[in-house]
């Protein structure tokens, strides 16, 4: 909502600067977005005609346009609209002018190759709309204006305030101004109707008809008849440019400034295209008609249209038509002031992506009771200043107004704030805001003003009183620090636990989106279900990831083309299995690529291999509580790792959930994506999967006891088929005895001379110590046997001699 | 006795010449060894007649005594010898590279909402969580945002049907409908996580961090949201003052709404936070409006409190001064490296939340 101090003080009466203005604004609750200091330089702005365009002799979509800014001379300027003609009347900025919508400074330019002398601007480049498509058109009217400054000299600054969707009283200067008045700015300004006399009837018969899900429900109407139509006086044009817009014939900036003034919103038809009568009706499917717009929309059963004998005029409260639309030679007028219910107006506006300044105020909801004060107010200005007669005002209404109670119990103001008021005040200020008070026992009997819609309980005038009384006069209260349950559950401290432990690992934390490119998703998706999003931000952001891969591959790879080779990136958090809510895992995903070492004087140079994510994703499930010793671990994983290089980790042989894959990254993968690495390896740790101790880790340590009895190493080399598992050798050998086998190592693996083709040997190291004893030759000898034997019965091994 | 004598003089002299490790040895064995010339003399002692074995006892150990000891000092000579011999060949440039080692970085977003649950900790608030996809009800209806509420449309919301029943949170707030439903009052709550609005441009972001804030008892008012918030601020900007300014608001979920804003001041092109005379906003809250209470079955003429929604990553920005928020989700090595905190510092209390 824009608005000027200027036009403020038509309803209000102050003394104070526009700096307390401005503070007091914000303070109630009525946002200044931004002011928009005018200083003399929108002087500079002048009504310009194009004489002459020529084609650009370098550019195809570029004119040179002469033009005559009121000089002896006229000014060359290159121009790319499309509607710079010949013959147009427009606006020009002259070099060293400040174009408002940039804040650049104009200077003498060469535009591929042809000097520009200033600019010719459009609607959006000077504030005046969002308009940016061309350059501003001026009526006929403006040519004797030619030369002079388009803006009018004005000392007020454009003030923008950001006005909340429950506030559509504020969407007028008049509400602006009465709420300033209750917080002690000023006073209101009580203006007397100017009578008007009203002697004709309205002789164009309006009805609406009762139906389901009529939008409409009050309809006023008045006939003005033998009107002129003309350019606005100066001093409308003058207000309606200084809060940025552009002025257009009398009776639209009438209709416009009342709208802005009191918030009534209205609309002008040319009576003479109405075709008996005025139907207020749902659309029917298929309807259609042409808009202010000049767009055809197309309609959806059960819309609010106004229409006449022929058809659609308009969408009631949300955009007039081009057929009954008011010109310079309308002679007769039918103005509206009606009230449309916001769900109708929203739902409508909805389905045709319109946005208009009617259907803005309509859907935030207009005054019903402003219906004959809008009209009256709007023909009063249009006799004055186009002439005519008007008729009197006829309103047809389905549904009467009710007004709105509210039982306040003063008490209650303290309760919810923590400050108290007098009551006396609280009875200025709500008189101030329009509410009519009766004084109860217990209570203020209050009746809401109709211009507040958004007024029905008691909270909501706990939030006028505290609104205008001032949020500085609410204390801080020291909070206590007292905690009387943890902050964090045992699955987020897991949560956090885990995050820390792998960048530990040297892994660079990313936070990516939760959507990603479905192509890329397609990779790691496997049979989970695709969730699309139906309006995603562009088609590469266009599903929920179902794995966290998919974004840390698409970024590893822009990294790698950023010229970094080794590089270990991970992500915690969210990946999708459905759309419905709780359908979501919460997963640390780790990815390397690139060398372990590379160009070192003192290490030998080699690729990272999954066996270092192994280590990094074991070593952080023991850190994060987990006894390593007793993970099982097997090669099922799922498609996107490579099926001979990679597996999966349980926390124990119960094989319940897994807890983690590890491994490299199919090949195929990284070829479709073009990724350039020596070998990208990745893991995936599922939280919910880790098993929750209801114990702490305090009750879970076991009673500390060791062996100082001496321990004696011993080696083996067992020959066995190459598809046995090395943690098969493992488990068979920490089974033998548990309480003397305490270490069990592999320190070599071998394949080829002296070890049959489909075999492999390995060497294992296994300490052997007792709690109770120094174990003699003889108990290691036998220790051995079982060993050994245990080892060949169970997993077709030999020893190797 | 003459015996022992000439060892003992033959041998001191054999010692005093230059001899190696080798020579040492074998001179040693030739005494000590099991048949060496010394050990034998030991033998003897029993041989000896009584009266003179005391003293011949006495002599032998002396002499062994002596020339244990000058092996010893040779062979010791010898040995530092050698190792001096050695210590000067095996000089090496300490100043090239020691074995590369990565660090690894915690996130700014991350180390953020550790650091606001460290602070909230402290005042009694515990962490909750909820879904990143919620259905519309808990999202605006249950808020107080029916349908066709024109605040619907200052969320840009993504959604995952046509009839807009699932879609992906557009702010931490519903986690409140969900801790309210879940349990009784009393409520102390923060909620942090990620949020979505469709809205991508250079200050905006697809996707962003909230932190949600609830406290819902008997008798918690206004006042009390106010020292809330000031004590957060001023514990996260690691300031002992704080400008502060709450300003009327609307959001559809709290009434009385305020909107807050921070005194700023820019000094040599940095943000310094708690001075200067610009206000900068940074979080939106309220006392919950009756009718959210309502829709979670707490009855609104018992209990009532208040909730806050901050934005993490401007929080992050603010402090560490950072200035675009899309090079937060963008992964750019150098960026991450840069902005990243090392996983050792996990803010607390009393260690503090920043180095």
């Amino acid at each position: 909502m824009k608005i000027t101090f200027d036009w403020l003080k038509d309803h209000l009466k102050t003394n104070l600067k526009e700096k307390d203005l401005l503070e007091q604004l914000t303070n109630i609750g009525l946002e200044v977005e931004s002011v928009e200091i005018l200083s003399s330089d929108n002087q500079l702005f002048k009504v310009a005609k194009i004489i002459k365009t020529e084609k650009h002799p370098n550019a195809d979509r570029l004119k040179v346009c002469e033009v005559n800014v009121g000089e002896k001379e006229l000014k060359k300027v290159v121009c790319g609209a499309t509607n710079a003609s010949e013959g147009l009347i427009t606006i020009y900025a002259p070099p060293g002018a400040i174009i408002p919508k940039t804040n650049t400074k104009l200077e003498i330019a060469k535009i591929r190759g042809v000097t520009s002398y200033g600019m010719l601007c459009s609607e959006s480049e000077l504030n005046l709309s969002d308009e940016s498509d061309g350059i501003t058109e001026l009526s006929k009217k403006y040519e004797k204006n030619i030369g002079k400054s388009y803006f009018s000299k004005s000392k007020s600054n454009l003030i923008d305030l950001s006005i909340t969707p429950n506030r559509p009283d504020c969407l007028g200067v008049k509400g602006i101004a009465r709420d300033l008045a209750a917080s002690g700015f000023g006073r209101l300004i009580i203006s007397k109707e100017k009578k008007i006399k009203l002697k004709t009837k309205q002789t164009l018969k309006v009805k609406i008809n009762k139906e389901k899900g009529q939008g409409c429900s009050a309809f006023g109407s008045c006939l003005i008849k033998n009107v002129k139509n003309t350019e606005s006086p100066q001093w409308l044009k003058d207000k309606l440019i200084s809060v940025g817009q552009k002025p257009i014939s009398a009776i639209v900036d009438i209709t416009n400034y009342v709208m802005l003034d009191i918030n009534r919103p209205l609309h002008a038809y040319d009576a003479d295209k109405i075709e008996k009568g005025i139907i207020v009706r749902n659309s029917k499917s298929g309807e259609e008609f042409t808009a202010l717009d000049n767009k055809i929309y197309k309609l959806e059963k059960g819309m609010c249209v106004i229409s006449d004998k022929k058809g659609v005029l308009g969408l009631g409260g949300i955009i007039g038509g081009t057929r009954s639309g008011t010109e310079f030679d309308t002679k007769n007028i039918l103005l509206e002031s009606a009230y449309f219910d916001p769900r109708s107006i929203r739902n409508t506006a909805k389905k045709l992506n319109l946005d208009t300044d009617a259907k803005f105020r309509f859907e935030r909801g207009i005054d019903p009771l402003s219906i004959e004060t809008g009209l009256k107010k709007a023909a009063l200005l249009i006799q004055e200043i186009c002439g005519g007669e008007v008729s009197k005002i006829d309103i047809q209404k389905i549904e009467s107004y009710k007004t709105k109670n509210i039982n306040f119990d003063v008490n209650s103001f303290e309760n919810i704030v923590g400050f108290k008021i007098s009551e006396k005040e609280i009875q200025r200020i709500l008189t101030d805001l329009g509410f009519v008070i009766k004084k109860e026992k217990k209570f203020l009997k209050l009746t809401v003003p109709s211009w507040r819609p958004d007024i029905s309980q008691q909270i909501d005038i706990i939030e006028e009183l505290v609104r205008i009384s001032g949020y500085n006069k609410i204390k801080t209260i020291e909070p206590i620090k007292d905690r009387s349950k943890s902050t964090l559950t045992q699955t987020q401290r897991l949560f956090h636990f885990l995050q820390r432990a792998i960048a530990s690992k040297g892994y660079l934390e990313t936070i990516t989106w939760s959507f990603t490119d479905q192509s890329y998703n397609d990779h790691f998706r496997e049979t989970n279900k695709e969730v699309k999003i139906v309006n995603p931000i562009s088609s590469e952001l266009g599903v929920l990831r179902n794995s966290i891969f998919s974004n840390l591959i698409m970024y590893m790879s822009k990294n790698l083309d950023r010229g970094f080779k080794d590089l270990s990136i991970f992500e915690i958090g969210p990946v999708f299995t459905g759309s419905n809510p709780g359908e979501q895992k919460t997963i640390v995903c780790g990815l390397s690529a690139g060398k372990k070492s590379r160009l070192s004087w003192i290490d030998k140079e080699r690729n990272i291999d999954l066996f270092d994510a192994k280590r990094d994703v074991v070593q952080t499930l023991s850190e994060a509580g987990y006894n390593s010793d007793h993970f099982f671990i097997d090669s099922k994983t799922p498609n996107y790792y490579h099926p001979g290089k990679s597996g999966r980790i349980f926390l124990d042989h119960s094989k319940d959930k897994v807890a983690a894959y590890f491994g490299e990254i199919h090949p195929n993968i990284l070829k479709k994506i073009d990724i350039k690495t020596e070998n990208l390896i990745g893991f995936e740790i599922f939280l919910e999967n880790l098993k929750l101790s209801r114990k702490t880790l305090k009750d879970r340590k076991l009673k500390f006891a060791v062996s100082d009895f001496q321990k004696s190493e011993r080696d083996f080399a067992f020959v066995v088929n190459k598809d046995v598992e090395a943690q098969e050798l493992i488990s068979v050998i920490s089974n033998v005895n548990p309480n003397l086998i305490s270490n069990i190592k592999v320190f070599d693996v071998y394949e080829g001379q002296n070890i049959p083709d489909n075999q492999k040997s390995i060497a294992i190291s296994i300490t052997i110590q007792s709690l109770e004893k120094t174990l003699n030759d003889k108990d290691l000898e036998k220790i051995n046997n079982s060993i050994i034997e245990a080892v060949e019965d169970k997993t077709g091994a030999k020893i190797r001699s | 006795m003459s015996d022992l004598k000439k060892i003992k003089d033959e041998f001191i002299s054999k010692l005093k010449g230059k001899l190696d490790l080798a020579e040492l040895n074998q001179i040693k064995s030739d005494l000590f060894g099991k048949n060496g010339l010394v050990s034998s003399q030991f033998k003897k002692i029993g041989t000896i007649d009584a009266s003179e074995r005391k003293k011949f006892a006495s002599d032998l150990n002396i002499i062994k005594d002596e020339l244990q000891d000058l092996i010893n000092l040779k062979i010791n000579e010898i040995e530092k010898a050698n190792i001096n011999e050695k210590l000067a060949k095996e000089k090496i440039d300490v100043t090239l590279p020691e074995r590369s080692f990565v660090k690894g970085k915690i996130h700014p977003v991350s180390q953020t909402i550790d650091e606001i649950s460290s602070i909230f900790s402290e005042i009694g608030f515990s962490v909750e969580e909820g879904p990143d996809v919620e259905n519309e009800y808990n999202n605006f209806t249950a808020l107080n945002t029916p349908d066709n509420h024109p605040a619907r449309d200052m969320h840009d919301t993504f959604y995952l049907d046509e009839k807009k029943e699932r879609l992906l949170r557009t702010h931490t707030s519903p986690v409140q409908i969900r801790t309210m439903l879940k349990d009784k009052p009393p409520f102390k709550i923060i909620a942090p996580g990620r949020t979505y609005r469709s809205d991508s441009d250079q200050t905006h972001s697809p996707m962003f961090h909230q932190v949600e804030g609830l406290h819902i008892d008997k008798n918690i008012n206004m006042g009390h949201l106010k020292g809330c918030l000031n004590y957060f601020i001023k514990e996260f900007f690691e300031v002992k003052k704080i400008k502060m300014r709450f300003r009327p608001s609307h959001f559809p979920f709290t009434e009385p709404s305020a909107e807050v804003d921070i005194g700023y001041e820019i000094k040599d092109g940095k943000i310094i936070i708690g001075e200067g005379d610009q206000w900068l906003e940074i979080l939106g809250c309220g006392m919950v409006h009756p009718n959210v209470l309502k829709n979670v079955q707490v009855d609104p003429t018992k209990f009532q409190g208040y909730a806050f929604g901050i934005g993490i990553d401007r929080l992050a920005m603010l402090k560490y001064g950072i200035n675009d928020l899309r090079a937060f989700f963008d992964c750019d090595y150098r960026w991450l490296n840069h902005f990243g905190f090392d996983p050792l510092d996990v803010p607390t209390n009393y260690r503090g939340l920043s180095r």
